[in-house]
């Protein structure tokens, strides 16, 4: 092999970079998220009343094409009502409808996008609601 | 290995598009598999509504406007409404409504002569959601289109930030996100009910379409109902048409074709 | 073919490394746009195009003029453009790719660019603008590529070819048509609402590309030791004097329609620029720098003696270089939107980050075109020494 030192030397390099998001987390296991569904808005809702648009295992695993879904449908179709699996009427809103009851961003979408690394825009311009102050108000 | 340097360049180039391409081909062949997943809920919607065609217009009195505190309420419902953001006078200023006087709102109507009354009236300016609107010829991904309710929309998703629509509409409706909106908005003040925009992208007066849906009146409409009237011009018998019928009216720019839909009644 | 770019004299490499400079502190400008938006340029609401479109659209014509040499060679074999044809080719890159990155960085929302592909819209000229460059821009890489291999192995270009060298032809006229549709079709400009702007953008990119084509033949000559050819030159410099006599009496038709017509609206485009409008003159020095310098372009151009003198042959190149830069690149695409719809007068100042961003750009067009002559060069200095 010509120049085996040069091309050794520049595989270690290359390797130790590729894997360093492996090796420099090694032993740092982040805890599966929990994202709390205990705010104020669900809190006030009957235990029979508390199900989502849709329920927990598709929210959990479509709820990124959901709302892509909606944005297509009330943005551009002007259709802001959507009917779920069990016939129960929704009106089309982030802000609106998803947000009024799970109003804790921080500790319910936050908690798995953090995890999973991603950071979706739809805050840019969503406006997130505000936040319950935690302990005594100022 | 008998492969030369030219051959390994060629062969690292195409399999790096095909990596790429091949999942934007899977998405592409087989949207099916998406769409399945997400309107599995839906099997038990009723038709969708049949989409009405009409064309939402508005009549502004021009008179009435000229009371005072009408237009600066116009303009306050309507920017407040909507999180428009406040960046003064500046070149990165955005505006969904504004006013202007007769000699530049009618530029092309070049009268040196005009009465002194009509010299001074305020003329509420937005977008006139034309029946033949240049912006939406012109967007290259349909982020701005037409609905068939005659609204020209914004899809902010999809808006990339080229401001071709900027650049063909005839009448400056059109406003850009230079900044990012959130630095001219006042927190405390925001409408929680409705988003803003993110910078990079275009707006522009919606005719309230997120209000029109729940039934109510565009914003600057329940503001000065005595000035605004807000109605399907495709209906005969509608309020806009009554109006029109009775009342001489102006447009903007007539002459470039784009049928207009805001009339000013002089 | 790339390693004849890795080796060269010191003054090659103080050039690259010139270059990446520049390009880099570009690079960190285009950081701080990505950061804070557009608003850090010049432009506003009122003139929503700058700079960057203006490079654009200047650039489109210089990409497209690499036509100029290939009808003559490929359509009517005039064999003394054989030695260069590649060197058109390669500016054809170097100019496409300088116009996609001007795109890029124009953009509010670059990293939704390919909405474009992913929602195609025919009705919309931006989207066969995209259409037309990128496969220019494949073109032109297809066959210079092919054709300077073929060169290095000293044999004859592979027949497939032929068809790609052909379809480049009306490929190029097409870019700079489908870019002056861009302006031509929108009602509310006035200046920009006009049947001759297609004929004016291809007369000056015809002018404009091939002078700066002169001018890097001309820089080869000095630093290598490959001769483009005198005739050669002499022809394109005949090609780049035509062409702007054209441009300058499309020009002129303009002002006459404008003037003898005496519609404001028309007027007032043209009095902005050479003599200023309700007070409002700031490009009125640029365009009376623009005028003397096309002309006397011109005049060096049509006076045999002169073009035949290479000193002279540049100078007139680069006049004519710089004035269809000031038409296009400033002119055009401010001027039209002053006055704005509502006939108010916003002027325009380009941001220092907004100029350093575009001069990158020139920055990495200017090392695409040196790393590709590089590699066509060597090829002819070692063809000629054997």
């Amino acid at each position: 092999m010509y120049d085996a030192w040069k091309i050794i030397v520049g595989l270690v390099i290359f390797v130790v970079l590729f894997t360093a998001a492996f090796w420099m987390n090694a032993g740092k296991a982040a805890p599966v998220p929990e994202p709390k569904i205990d705010t104020p808005e669900i809190k006030k809702m009957a235990e029979a009343e508390r199900k989502c648009v849709e329920d927990k295992h598709f929210m959990r695993t479509t709820h990124m094409q959901l709302i892509n879904h909606w944005r297509d449908q009330a943005l551009r179709e002007g259709n802001r009502e959507y009917i779920n699996q069990k016939g129960k009427k929704y009106y089309i809103s982030l802000q609106n409808t998803c947000m009024k009851c799970h109003s804790n961003k921080k500790d319910f979408c936050d908690k798995c996008h953090n995890y999973a690394g991603v950071s979706p825009y739809c805050w840019d311009c969503h406006i997130e609601p505000k936040e319950e102050p935690k302990g005594n108000e100022l | 290995m008998n492969m030369d340097r030219r051959q390994f360049i060629k062969i690292a180039g195409l399999s790096t598009l095909f990596g790429l391409g091949g999942k934007g081909a899977f998405e592409l062949l087989r949207p099916g598999a998406l769409d399945a997943a997400v309107h599995h809920g839906e099997e038990h919607a009723p038709e969708k509504p049949k989409e009405v065609r009409k064309q939402w217009a508005m009549t502004i009195d021009v008179e009435k406007c000229a009371e005072p505190g009408v237009v600066e309420k116009c303009i306050k419902a309507c920017h407040s409404t909507h999180n428009v953001p406040d960046f003064g006078d500046s070149k990165n200023k955005v505006k969904w409504l504004w006013e202007d006087d007769y000699e530049h709102t009618f530029a092309e109507n070049e009268n040196e002569y005009m009465d002194d009354h009509v010299k001074e009236l305020p003329f509420l300016c937005m977008c006139n959601h034309c029946e033949h609107p240049p912006c939406v010829r012109v967007c290259p991904t349909k982020a701005t289109f037409k609905r068939p309710d005659g609204i020209v929309a914004m899809d902010y998703h999809r808006c990339i930030g080229c401001r071709f629509c900027m650049a063909a509409c005839p009448y400056g409706s059109r406003s850009f996100n230079w900044l990012d909106p959130r630095k001219g908005l006042n927190e405390k003040e925001l409408n929680m009910e409705f988003p803003t925009r993110m910078r990079g992208v275009v707006e522009k007066c919606n005719f309230c379409v997120e209000r029109l849906a729940k039934g109510k009146l565009p914003a600057c409409v329940e503001a000065a109902p005595q000035a605004l009237t807000f109605g399907d011009l495709t209906d005969p018998d509608s309020n806009v048409r009554q109006i029109l019928r009775r009342r001489s009216s102006m447009r903007r720019k007539l002459e470039l074709g784009t049928g207009p839909c805001i009339f000013y009644l002089v | 073919m790339i390693e004849k770019a890795l080796r060269g004299e010191p003054r090659y490499y103080m050039w690259i490394v010139f270059l990446l400079a520049i390009i880099g502190v570009g690079f960190g400008c285009w950081l701080y746009q990505l950061n804070v938006g557009l608003g850090i340029t010049g432009m506003g609401r009122d003139i929503s195009w700058g700079v960057y479109i203006g490079q654009f659209t200047y650039l489109v014509g210089v990409a497209a003029s690499a036509v100029m040499i290939v009808i003559p060679l490929y359509l009517h074999n005039y064999r003394k453009y054989a030695k260069i044809i590649v060197f058109g080719e390669f500016l054809a890159i170097a100019a496409v790719t300088m116009c996609l990155l001007f795109i890029v960085v124009d953009i509010g929302q670059p990293q939704r660019m390919l909405n474009v592909v992913l929602h195609p819209t025919p009705n919309s000229i931006l989207f066969w603008d995209m259409i037309v460059l990128s496969g220019y821009l494949l073109i032109n890489i297809i066959v210079g590529y092919n054709c300077l291999l073929a060169e290095a192995k000293k044999v004859p270009h592979p027949g497939w070819l032929k068809p790609f060298i052909y379809l480049s032809i009306p490929w190029a006229v097409s870019i700079h048509t489908v870019t002056a549709f861009l302006y031509a079709g929108l009602p509310g400009r006035h200046s920009w609402l006009t049947a001759v702007m297609a004929p004016r953008f291809l007369a000056s990119a015809f002018a404009s590309g091939p002078a700066l084509l002169i001018i890097v033949l001309l820089i080869i000559e000095r630093v290598s030791k490959f001769d483009p050819g005198r005739d050669a030159l002499q022809t394109i410099a005949k090609t780049v004097c035509y062409a702007m006599i054209v441009n300058l009496f499309l020009v002129g038709m303009e002002f006459f329609t404008a003037f003898y017509s005496n519609i404001p609206g028309h007027m007032h485009g043209l009095q902005y620029l050479f003599v200023g409008l309700h007070g409002h003159g700031k490009l009125v020095g640029w365009m009376w720098t623009a005028a003397p310098f096309a002309f006397i372009g011109v005049l060096l151009l049509l006076i045999p003696p002169a073009r035949r003198h290479h000193g002279i042959l540049a100078f007139a190149c680069i006049s004519v270089f710089i004035a269809c830069w000031i038409d296009k690149g400033v002119a055009l695409v401010i001027g039209g939107f002053i006055p704005n719809p509502f006939e108010r007068i916003t002027e325009y100042s380009a941001t220092f980050p907004e100029i350093t961003i575009a001069t990158a750009i020139w920055a990495i067009g200017a090392l695409i075109l040196t790393v590709l002559h590089k590699v066509a060069v060597t090829i002819r200095e070692e063809e000629a020494a054997t």
